[in-house]
């Protein structure tokens, strides 16, 4: 029990300090699970990140999930899963409380309509970093190229259409294409 | 039943968000506007708040809309909506599937997922700026905002040259911070 305890606990803390998302939270697992309690080595940790990025989900669940398995088995991810998610959890719960008598405050909204720009400027500061590191090959650019050209004429002609629909069509086109040239050049 | 929209809505999130963080944004905006959750005001109102408190957001966004919608029972299908596909995803991987992610297909799927994510990303910072500056598209209406774009850009000035200069990157938080702080200052002077 005290081992269970001692996972929610450590991953508690991660979850309760935790600013900024999930790779805020690397630099804390390296140096509290890898440095300090020596439960997994640097590698290790190199390695959940790398499936953590690829597998859907928020790296922060992703890696409390996968530490606590390898730790205590099933019941050691429930309870590091419990304890990454649950200061988030209380904190926004009573927020949701309070959010409209608090938003309805004439300095909170004049601080809002600053704050929407400073949101505005991290998704564009993202995208465009991420849009730097996409892959300069031909089908990376052509997907991001249509990609963006359906979402802005579905948006002109009021088009709802789930971006689940894009991400499946990425993949499988991914699949399928690098199928095909693998294939070519094994020949 | 709107404990199991809840969930459901949620678990699809958690199941199609790669990436973490940023790109989550769109399909979570589609979920909780779509669905009459909130505005897109109020969506975006609540990345700031996420951004001040600890968690991901896709995570907050589950307890948030969960207790506005349904209360705590809401809140908890919600949140363990959007946990699940990761947790029994990862759990699978860490119990017999450890090779999957070497899959060639699934590097494949990944590969053709990320350009996805990119575009997905972009659009919603674009629309969110063209929002911010006071136009609306969908009833064709301009009005421009002067204080949201003198914000901007002076949040785009500091942020470069205390890069460039003084080699000091603004956190996430500092930039949320700074802008609430130039949103309430600039506000008062133009009231």
């Amino acid at each position: 029990m005290k081992k269970f305890f001692n996972l929610f606990y450590i991953f508690f803390k991660i979850g309760l300090f935790t600013f900024g998302g999930g790779y805020a939270m690397i630099a804390q697992i390296k140096e509290i699970i890898v440095e300090k309690k020596k439960w997994i080595t640097e590698e290790e940790l190199l390695e959940i990140i790398t499936i953590a990025e690829s597998t859907p989900g928020p790296i922060a669940i992703n890696m409390a999930t996968y530490i606590g398995y390898k730790r205590e088995k099933i019941l050691g991810s429930i309870a590091a899963t419990l304890g990454v998610i649950l200061p988030s959890f209380i904190i926004i719960f009573f927020i949701s409380l309070f959010i409209e008598q608090f938003m309805s405050l004439k300095v909170v909204k004049y601080a809002f309509i600053g704050i929407n720009v400073g949101v505005c400027f991290l998704i564009l500061k993202t995208a465009i970093n991420m849009l730097k590191n996409i892959e300069k090959k031909l089908l990376p650019i052509l997907i991001f190229s249509l990609v963006l050209s359906l979402l802005i004429l579905f948006e002109i002609l009021s088009i709802k259409f789930s971006s689940i629909f894009f991400i499946l069509f990425g993949g499988i086109i991914g699949i399928i294409y690098y199928s095909i040239t693998q294939k070519e050049v094994n020949n | 039943m709107i404990y199991l929209k809840l969930f459901y809505e949620f678990f699809l999130i958690g199941l199609f968000t790669f990436g973490g963080g940023y790109a989550m944004i769109p399909l979570i905006k589609e979920t909780v506007v779509n669905n009459g959750w909130l505005t897109l005001d109020e969506f975006y109102s609540f990345i700031g708040i996420c951004e001040s408190t600890p968690g991901p957001i896709a995570v907050n966004m589950a307890t948030y809309i969960g207790s506005t919608q349904g209360g705590i029972l809401g809140s908890i299908s919600a949140t363990l909506g959007v946990v699940l596909p990761s947790f029994i995803i990862i759990l699978l991987i860490a119990i017999c599937l450890k090779r999957f992610t070497k899959n060639k297909h699934f590097k494949h799927f990944i590969k053709g997922v990320k350009p996805v994510i990119v575009s997905l990303i972009l659009f919603a910072g674009i629309t969110l700026l063209i929002k911010c500056i006071g136009i609306d598209i969908d009833a064709f209406d301009v009005n421009i905002n002067y204080i949201s774009i003198v914000i901007l850009v002076i949040i785009t000035v500091l942020y470069f040259v205390l890069l460039k200069v003084f080699k000091k990157k603004l956190s996430s938080i500092q930039i949320i911070l700074i802008s609430g702080v130039l949103g309430i200052i600039l506000s008062y002077i133009l009231e």
